[in-house]
């Protein structure tokens, strides 16, 4: 069911200790900041968390892994010259690591979201990733078997969304959010505009609302916005 | 000096980042669909010509990419894999991360051009982990790159900072992906590898001999270099 919320407060009220959760973005662009610092207001913990970093400096993300809400991170990139709170929770050994090869963290929520249940891929085929996994020779490759990525909640950043929940992106702010918006159980969006319905050109729509359960109008985190840092 | 040497140096001196650069970019087909890894690789796109209408792939989801963005340019929402702002030239398109993957790991890159810590005889590559104890893992799209597109280039320095041969028999470090090189430019020569070993393309500064001492694997000069 789709419901409009008036605050992010509101929307992201229902998340619940242990959740596991979603975050769209690479890097700042498409990261829903106000979605991320709502989350950290409201208290839930024992988080696992799936983007594709591990937060930039002192905002977002990287802000709940400073407070100590993330017990895991499901992540392809979190080494970054400005990850310093996860580098010190990861030190430290107050924060677990699944690395995933990027691919195969887009590919594993993509299935979620499309009820597969697993696929071979010759991603990390002979790496370390690989160690422990099922593998095969299929065409003459070797290649490799990935589970889903679930999600109880995905908070993602969007451009517009119109009266059904369907959402446009901005550029490459697109990233993960539509497949996260798939594999999520509860979907939590934040636009910058609510269009009236019809306002969206149906050729045009890149998630459809079906996938999408709460919005959020977010007022300036529209065109290029991240909170003034750019990367 | 034999004849074989001679047809195969092509440059007096080593080749500095720019010349090489500019010699991958050369390389390059025109049409191709290409990606270009974060460092030094990024470099080529400085050298990409109209005429060979190269369309550049970033993973984060946009075929199309323009020079980085300065200024008024800046867009927060326009970044390149290294989260730089880019540009967007006309023609561009923007698509999800699934996607972005899938052209990736299909097969549709014509070539991408990584950076490395290691290529083997062989063709393996290691570029995303020392595997030094304390080092935190990190490896992106690297695994998808190295094993999707259908020509893998490297762009390295020959030599580690201690003088150890980046072409090796087999990699010490961590594998980016087994058997995927197929392509190593170095400052000092250009390396075909392949399930038949090294061979070598062109060398810089230096004959197929000295370039022998330097690295611990069998080199032949390329069939095509031979009486070129």
């Amino acid at each position: 069911m789709l419901n409009f919320v008036d605050s992010v407060q509101d929307a992201v009220a229902g998340i619940k200790d242990g959740s596991t959760v979603m975050i769209g973005g690479f890097g700042n662009a498409g990261q829903p900041f106000e979605l991320i610092d709502a989350l950290l207001e409201c208290g839930a913990t024992d988080l696992t968390v799936v983007n594709n970093n591990a937060g930039q400096g002192d905002q977002g993300l990287a802000l709940l892994i400073r407070e100590g809400r993330v017990k895991k991170m499901i992540c392809s990139f979190p080494r970054q010259s400005d990850s310093w709170h996860f580098d010190a929770k990861y030190k430290a050994g107050e924060i677990e690591l699944e690395l995933v090869p990027q691919g195969n963290l887009a590919e594993r929520i993509r299935a979620a979201g499309a009820g597969i249940g697993g696929f071979f891929t010759p991603t990390g085929y002979g790496t370390m990733l690989a160690e422990g996994k099922e593998t095969r020779i299929i065409d003459g490759r070797g290649q490799v078997f990935e589970t889903p990525i679930h999600a109880d909640v995905a908070l993602i950043k969007a451009l517009k969304a119109d009266g059904k929940g369907n959402l446009v992106y901005r550029k490459t702010a697109r990233n993960f959010g539509p497949i996260m918006a798939a594999a999520a159980t509860h979907t939590i969006v934040q636009v910058s505009e609510i269009v009236p319905t019809g306002g969206l050109d149906p050729e045009n729509i890149v998630t459809p609302g079906i996938y999408v359960n709460s919005i959020v109008q977010v007022s300036g985190s529209g065109a290029g916005a991240t909170n003034g840092k750019v990367a | 000096m034999s004849l074989t040497e001679t047809s195969i140096k092509t440059s007096d001196t080593p080749l500095g980042r720019d010349d090489l650069a500019r010699l991958v970019a050369k390389d390059i087909a025109p049409g191709s669909f290409v990606n270009l890894g974060i460092g030094q690789p990024t470099l080529v796109s400085n050298y990409l010509t109209d005429e060979q209408n190269i369309t550049l792939h970033t993973e984060n989801g946009m075929l199309g990419m323009g020079p980085a963005a300065e200024g008024d340019e800046i867009d927060g929402d326009l970044i390149n894999a290294g989260k730089i702002p880019v540009t967007e030239l006309p023609g561009a398109s923007y698509f999800h991360h699934a996607d972005s993957f899938a052209i990736m790991r299909g097969g549709h890159l014509d070539i991408c051009v990584l950076g490395a810590f290691q290529v083997s005889a062989t063709g393996d590559l290691a570029n995303w982990h020392t595997g030094a104890p304390g080092a935190i893992p990190a490896v992106g799209g690297a695994m998808d790159l190295a094993t999707g597109a259908k020509d893998v280039f490297v762009m390295m320095t020959l030599l580690t900072r201690e003088g150890a041969s980046k072409i090796v028999e087999s990699c010490t470090y961590p594998l980016t992906g087994v058997g995927c090189v197929t392509r190593v430019y170095t400052d000092k020569g250009v390396f075909l590898t392949g399930p038949d070993g090294v061979t070598v393309r062109e060398t810089f500064g230096c004959t197929l001999e000295e370039l022998q001492e330097l690295v611990p694997v069998p080199l032949k000069a390329a069939p095509a270099a031979v009486g070129g």
